[in-house]
């Protein structure tokens, strides 16, 4: 018999029950909540009369909605502030966890699961959000639900489960420099594809993985789903208990040191059996720029938009020229001679202190194009942005002419008053790319923060390393 | 839970591949907080060709002439005929919500998003995959013979085309029998509440640190 998975055993150590088709009622331990997708499980919860089950594993904060200026004023658009304050009534009501948008640990809920020691090793973490899956860079079995599953861990404290395949996307070799977590997972999405990862519960592994801080590594379990995987997942090694080491919901003491002796048996065995076995190399993985509107629409930031004409696939060929025309390029074009109008440093993909320190070293001394219209950086919490002003990297964008701003999701998704407009171009540092995500008629191109600083400043893209100055 | 047995209606050829969630309902829309009334704004930026806002009367708005489900006799389609991974992208449950208000019960496509497969049952829509050329035949008939109604049917697992063939489905047993009964998962999931608790106190043994607070 061969080895377990990571997968496996996160899953095993979570069966509460099973059915003889194999669909297992799986336990949740931690539950993040944010304003969009739980008002109507709230409601649903009590219109049945039920109550949250263990109240206790829920953590709650908005962030989708929230203003990025002037929280002072509140929130101006009345839906917006409606369903915000629906979230405020709703953790009120049944006592639950909860990070107001004036508290400095507020901040998006990827964020700050982890920043808080709330998401541990060897935890299944849910959420009614997609890039749940950020979570499993801690050795953690995270996923997104939708809103009548939030209701049913409310609920139940579980979730009617079937088990997904196995995938094991190995990235071995030394990256160059420059090259981010972000470049290593649009280059894994470039390769199997927005819907290859359909069916699958990914693990990241490799000696370049392995490499990656724990931030590194939560931006390739972030993207995850953008390759179509249900949960992306890197096994712990030291770096992971270092991480979570002294986080203020994390254990003390003799219990930490008890759940970290459990920690370091949360990776693969060695004689492990994978459904699939993606390999890359890590050296060949260049910046990495989408020129489309999926995230497969990638290449690197040294090559040129790609020709439909040459697409075998109809329906694919279809796909990009649609894409194409709705980005505004031309096939052919080089990547480098893209322009963007905005820049976005932010998301749940890049927006941790290590995002901001990357994307400011390449801003340092430095000053926006004047063909950039606003170039804007959005730290994921409170306390990222404490940090980075702490260390003066507001300042360093200030005087570059960038905007700092107060943290949430922002433009990722263009919920509150951050948007793309029509026909505009940005350069993104957040995880879709697809038709209206930053604003209706918006072009998004996704890039690392590094790139979409050295975007900013150039006025177009291109490898840091090239920029005069 | 709405229950599905039985559906013949119209079918609508979406011809896109990665449909997401973005385009089934964007993002302003999903700031109410009620289950209902996102049907006017399914599929809303290529629906409309001027921009629209939550909580607005859509009536006053330009359809785009192109837009397959502003064709009639789609406008009345119950069944969405659609490409490879439909519903990628952002989970939310909205997107589900607004397709069953636009009207459809089903969606054939050749792969689906998992949140999204998995959304649709709680839903009563039912998601139902089918080979790439079973979808191209359904497609080539659907363009052929507009109006024409097609039966999906969970009880034995077909999707039937009037004087052609039936393509065969497969949909794990679980699911198909709780969306066959309509029956309320959380309920039946309650069975189980004692399961539930011996499984936390092991827990609390085993992995203290994790039922923390
Ligand atoms: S930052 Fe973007 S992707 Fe992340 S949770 Fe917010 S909206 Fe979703």
């Amino acid at each position: 018999m061969s080895g377990k998975t990571l997968y496996d055993k996160l899953w095993q150590a979570h069966v509460v029950h099973e059915e003889p088709d194999g669909t297992t009622l799986l336990y949740i331990d931690r539950h993040l909540v944010h304003e969009v997708t739980s008002p109507q499980a709230f409601e649903g919860l009590r219109l049945a009369g039920r109550k949250p089950w263990r109240g206790g594993s829920v953590l709650a904060v908005p962030d989708h909605n929230v203003p990025t200026e002037r929280r002072d004023l509140g929130i101006a658009d009345p839906v917006s502030r409606t369903q915000v304050e629906t979230l405020e009534h709703n953790v009120a009501e049944y006592g639950l966890r909860f990070f107001p948008m004036r508290d400095l640990r507020q901040g998006i809920v990827h964020v700050i699961g982890p920043e808080q020691g709330a998401t541990l090793p060897g935890m299944t973490v849910v959420c009614g959000d997609s890039h749940t899956s950020t979570h499993g860079a801690l050795g953690a079995l995270a996923f997104g639900i939708g809103t009548s599953e939030v209701e049913h861990v409310l609920a139940t404290q579980c979730l009617w489960q079937s088990r997904s395949q196995s995938m094991l996307v190995r990235v071995d070799g030394e990256l160059r420099p420059g090259v981010t977590g972000k470049d290593i997972v649009l280059a894994i999405i470039g390769a199997i594809g927005t819907a290859g990862g359909n069916g699958y519960a990914i693990e990241f592994g490799g000696s370049a993985i392995r490499s990656l801080s724990i931030e590194g590594r939560m931006t390739v379990c972030n993207m995850a789903i953008e390759a179509g995987a249900r949960a992306g997942m890197v096994a712990v090694d030291e770096k992971t208990i270092e991480y979570v080491r002294g986080r203020p919901q994390a254990p003390t003491g003799e219990l930490f040191e008890q759940a970290a002796a459990a920690w370091r048996d949360l990776v693969s065995d060695p004689d492990a059996r994978f459904d699939r076995v993606v390999e890359l190399d890590a050296a060949g993985i260049e910046p990495q720029v989408t020129w489309g509107t999926s995230p497969e629409m990638v290449v690197p930031v040294s090559g040129r938009v790609p020709d439909p004409a040459r697409e075998r696939d109809p329906v694919r060929a279809e796909g990009m020229r649609r894409a194409l025309s709705y980005m505004g390029l031309q096939a052919g074009t080089p990547i480098a001679a893209i322009r963007p109008d905005k820049v976005f440093i932010g998301s749940c993909t890049n927006s941790r202190i290590e995002d901001l320190r990357e994307a400011a070293a390449v801003v340092r001394g430095r000053r926006k194009a004047d063909s950039v219209k606003l170039a804007m950086v959005v730290p994921g919490s409170g306390l990222v942005k404490q940090q980075a002003e702490a260390e003066g990297l507001d300042r360093v964008f200030l005087e570059a002419g960038f905007e700092w701003r107060e943290p949430g999701c922002s433009m990722c998704l263009a919920m509150n008053a951050d948007r793309l407009e029509s026909g505009e171009r940005c350069a993104s540092t957040s995880n879709r790319n697809f038709e209206g995500r930053q604003g209706q008629g918006g072009r998004t191109h996704l890039v690392s923060p590094a790139l979409a600083a050295a975007a900013a400043v150039a006025g177009h893209f291109v490898e840091p390393a090239q920029l005069e100055g | 839970m709405q229950a599905f047995t039985v559906h013949r209606g119209i079918a609508a050829p979406l011809d896109r591949a990665n449909v997401d969630t973005d385009a089934i309902i964007p993002k302003q829309y999903l700031k109410s907080i009620k289950r209902t009334g996102f049907g006017p704004n399914a599929f809303d930026d290529w629906r409309y060709l001027d921009p629209g806002q939550p909580d607005a009367d859509n009536s006053g708005r330009r359809p785009n002439p192109e837009f397959v489900l502003n064709q009639p006799p789609f406008d009345r389609a119950t069944i969405l005929l659609a490409r490879e991974n439909f519903g990628c992208g952002s989970s939310r449950e909205h997107a589900v919500w607004a397709l069953g208000d636009f009207g459809f019960r089903a969606v054939i496509a050749p792969s689906f998003a998992d949140i999204f497969f998995s959304n649709s049952f709680k839903n009563g829509l039912l998601p139902v995959v089918l080979a790439e050329n079973a979808v191209d035949e359904l497609f080539r008939r659907v363009q052929a013979e507009p109006g024409l109604e097609i039966e999906v049917d969970l009880q034995t697992q077909e999707v039937r085309v009037p004087g052609g063939p039936a393509f065969r489905f497969e949909i794990d047993s679980d699911r198909r029998r709780r969306l066959l009964e309509g029956l309320d998962d959380i309920a039946l999931t309650l069975q189980h509440a004692d399961e539930i608790r011996a499984y936390e106190e092991r827990r609390r043994r085993e992995a203290p640190w994790l039922i923390v607070g």
